[in-house]
């Protein structure tokens, strides 16, 4: 089949082994591809030239403090959901040097290192990760100081989204408006059906890239297949949510209340619930290094024996820690109860009066990596009382029946 | 409060500029004013700050510190920070001598809102080393006393060996600046109040409709000089505080000095009292 132009807007159909042609392409094209790979047993973003890397067949069953692999015969390419890493890593990675100084006859000079990032096309990037990515954005990018570093790198991200076929039970994506349907931000985006994959075209972009590729139009229904695929599942993630109020047996799916959540929690600072949770968190900062929108950082100094070397390296950070907050008359935040609140309350709540918009997407990860298995759908639920907890529902619903 | 930067911000906001210092003077046991001048005479021209701002200063080797800048904002090409020797940062800081070098990022942060408050009766209270970031506001204070009423400075420290800028009391007082200090603990030779800060609210007489407050100092302080003027029913949307909090990079990117919804380091450290008020008593916010 001859090239052909596809527009913006617009579907198309590959078979599952033109991936590697798409890989190919952007590969001759300067991309370094990066992409889901099985890795210390989980799936992680990682560098990518061939298909047969792609973690086919492997299932992950993850639930609060827990993440398993399992392969399965029926399972297809990205058929895993969300692993510990996100994007973050790439764009905003967890060490960088900002600043460089050497010495000569008594004077400073500095300066900030260039970088040329390679551009990166990441491959199976999922909604939520995509409307971490939007957040990221407006942090980083969106205030008065914007950071040169992660500009440099997002600038020539190239973006091949997918929609998610299944749920994790951690995943409440839907609650966030932020999946399970890859709606916008993305070059390309795949939906896996009947062993093809339907394509859309989300810029000029990613028609450019397609135009190197052997596509057919996709057959009839494949577009409503497709379509069906996320429906379907944001469906299925509504109704085992309501399924899983009270009911231990059926399938779990986490959800979150998000209305008046803001003043919810900036009215709760002083709920007992703090001081509960505190006693099962480690502080440990797991939830804020998976998170794909944390982007607290902290600066070292590193210098050479001569002291006239010297760099400033970034390196991500937790406010978990106690140096997070720590100013000469102390730490700030001296109590675990004090840390997780500030945690949820700036994720949740005070990250809309910062950046216009939640920095939650649901994508789960802070519930599977806490090692105690912490969830903080829980926990706000738990802040909203009992008007609004599982059991209380439950009890609503025998009354009402 | 809240002014925003003129100036665009730079496409390289992690690079110091080189400096050095151009004079050292001791203030009190443990505080030295530092002069600095930039090494590039464009930036020391076109370098402007507003009374309340920061700087981050840069050592090489030992990291950034976030200090007030205390000298006066309408001194072109003067540029002071009165440091307390604390951290890693300030202790390397004590043992440079005059003509070392080090890098400045900044000015940054919001600003007392002096041009708001002209007609007003202004009480600037403040203890220990919170006097050095007010020190540029009663600076635009004198170079404009005209525009403001009845200006009382309420001031407080340790002991009488830590009262910052003694030298100066008497010009103050000679462009009708009341000053009224308090100690904690007196010496011999004090004859002076003893007591907290707040306390020197309670001989004042205020016209609480026309009076502003600018308060800095350890938040404990602020948080009763506040409650002295509201119960002097000094309008609370009338109060200033400067805040302290980790001020790491400046420009709200690293998240340390989070307060709510704020990062100190940008939306601060002034603010006024009605957008910090729900978090004032909060413990470990």
């Amino acid at each position: 089949m001859s090239a052909k132009h596809a527009p913006v807007g617009s579907f198309l159909t590959i078979g599952t082994e033109q991936l590697q042609a798409l890989m190919d392409v952007l590969k001759a094209a300067g991309y370094r591809t990066i992409g889901p790979r099985l890795m210390d047993s989980a799936i992680v973003f990682g560098d990518l030239d061939k298909i047969e890397q792609l973690p086919v067949g492997y299932l992950d069953r993850q639930d609060g403090g827990s993440y398993r692999l399992e392969h399965d015969d029926a399972a297809g390419y990205f058929d895993h959901v969300v692993g510990p890493q996100s994007l973050k890593r790439f764009l905003y990675p967890p060490g960088e040097t900002l600043l460089e100084s050497v010495r000569t006859n008594g004077q400073w000079q500095m300066k900030a290192p260039t970088i040329e990032p390679k551009p990166i096309a990441v491959i199976g990037l999922r909604a939520c990760d995509l409307h971490a990515l939007a957040i990221q954005d407006k942090v980083l990018l969106g205030g008065p100081y914007v950071d040169p570093n992660y500009e440099a790198r997002r600038e020539n991200l190239f973006i091949v989204a997918v929609n998610c076929r299944r749920a994790a039970p951690t995943c409440f994506c839907h609650s966030m408006n932020a999946g399970p349907a890859v709606d916008d931000g993305f070059d390309l985006a795949l939906t896996e059906v009947n062993r093809n994959f339907v394509v859309e075209i989300g810029t000029p972009k990613g028609a450019e890239i397609m135009f190197d590729i052997d596509w057919l139009p996709p057959a009839r229904n494949e577009i409503d297949e497709a379509q069906a695929v996320v429906t379907n599942l944001k469906a299925e993630m509504e109704s085992r949510e309501r399924r899983s109020h009270g009911n231990r047996e059926a399938p779990r799916q986490r959800y979150l209340n998000t209305s008046s959540i803001h003043d919810l929690l900036l009215e709760n600072l002083e709920h007992h619930r703090w001081t509960e949770v505190a006693r099962r968190c480690l502080a440990c900062g797991n939830c804020t290094m998976v998170c794909p929108t944390c982007f607290c950082a902290a600066v070292e100094e590193v210098s050479d024996l001569s002291g006239e070397h010297v760099r400033r390296e970034r390196a991500w950070d937790s406010c978990f820690t106690a140096e997070h907050s720590y100013m000469n008359t102390g730490t700030v935040r001296k109590s675990t109860a004090s840390r997780y609140r500030q945690w949820l309350t700036h994720k949740l709540a005070t990250w809309q009066d910062q950046f216009g918009t939640s920095g939650c997407v649901g994508c789960g990860r802070c519930i599977t990596w806490c090692p105690v298995g912490i969830d903080l759908t829980e926990e706000v639920a738990a802040i909203r009382g009992s008007e609004d907890s599982a059991g209380a529902k439950e009890a609503r619903a025998v009354l009402a029946s | 409060m809240a002014t925003m930067l003129e100036k665009p911000p730079t496409t390289e906001p992690w690079v110091a500029h080189s400096a050095r210092i151009a004079d050292i003077r001791p203030e009190v046991p443990g505080v030295f004013t530092y002069d600095l001048e930039f090494d590039d005479p464009a930036m020391a021209e076109s370098y402007c700050f507003l009374p309340g701002q920061f700087n981050m200063l840069y050592l090489p080797g030992f990291g950034e510190s976030a200090i007030s800048i205390s000298s006066d904002p309408q001194e072109r090409g003067k540029l002071s920070h009165t440091v307390r020797i604390a951290g890693n940062v300030t202790q390397a800081l004590a043992r440079k001598q005059v003509g070392d070098p080090l890098g400045v990022r900044g000015p940054f942060g919001s600003d007392w809102p002096m041009e708001s408050l002209r007609g007003h009766d202004i009480v600037i209270a403040c203890g220990g080393i919170g006097l050095a970031p007010l020190r540029p506001a009663i600076c635009h204070i004198l170079n404009h006393r005209d525009d403001y009423g009845r200006v009382i400075l309420l001031y407080g420290s340790r002991t009488p060996n830590d009262l910052l800028y003694t030298q100066e009391y008497d010009t103050w007082r000679d462009r009708h600046i009341e000053v009224e200090v308090a100690v904690d603990i007196g010496d011999a030779n004090w004859r002076g109040h003893i007591g907290v800060v707040p306390v020197l609210f309670y001989r004042l007489r205020l016209k609480p409709q026309e009076t502003a407050i600018l308060s800095c100092g350890p938040e404990i302080m602020i948080r009763f000089v506040v409650f002295e003027a509201l119960a002097r029913k000094v309008k609370p949307e009338n109060i200033y505080v400067s805040m302290e909090r980790n001020m790491s990079c400046a420009m709200g990117l690293c998240g340390h000095c989070q307060l709510g919804p704020f990062f100190v380091c940008k939306d601060g450290p002034v603010f006024n009292f009605r957008q910090v008020e729900s978090y004032f008593n909060l413990e470990d916010m």
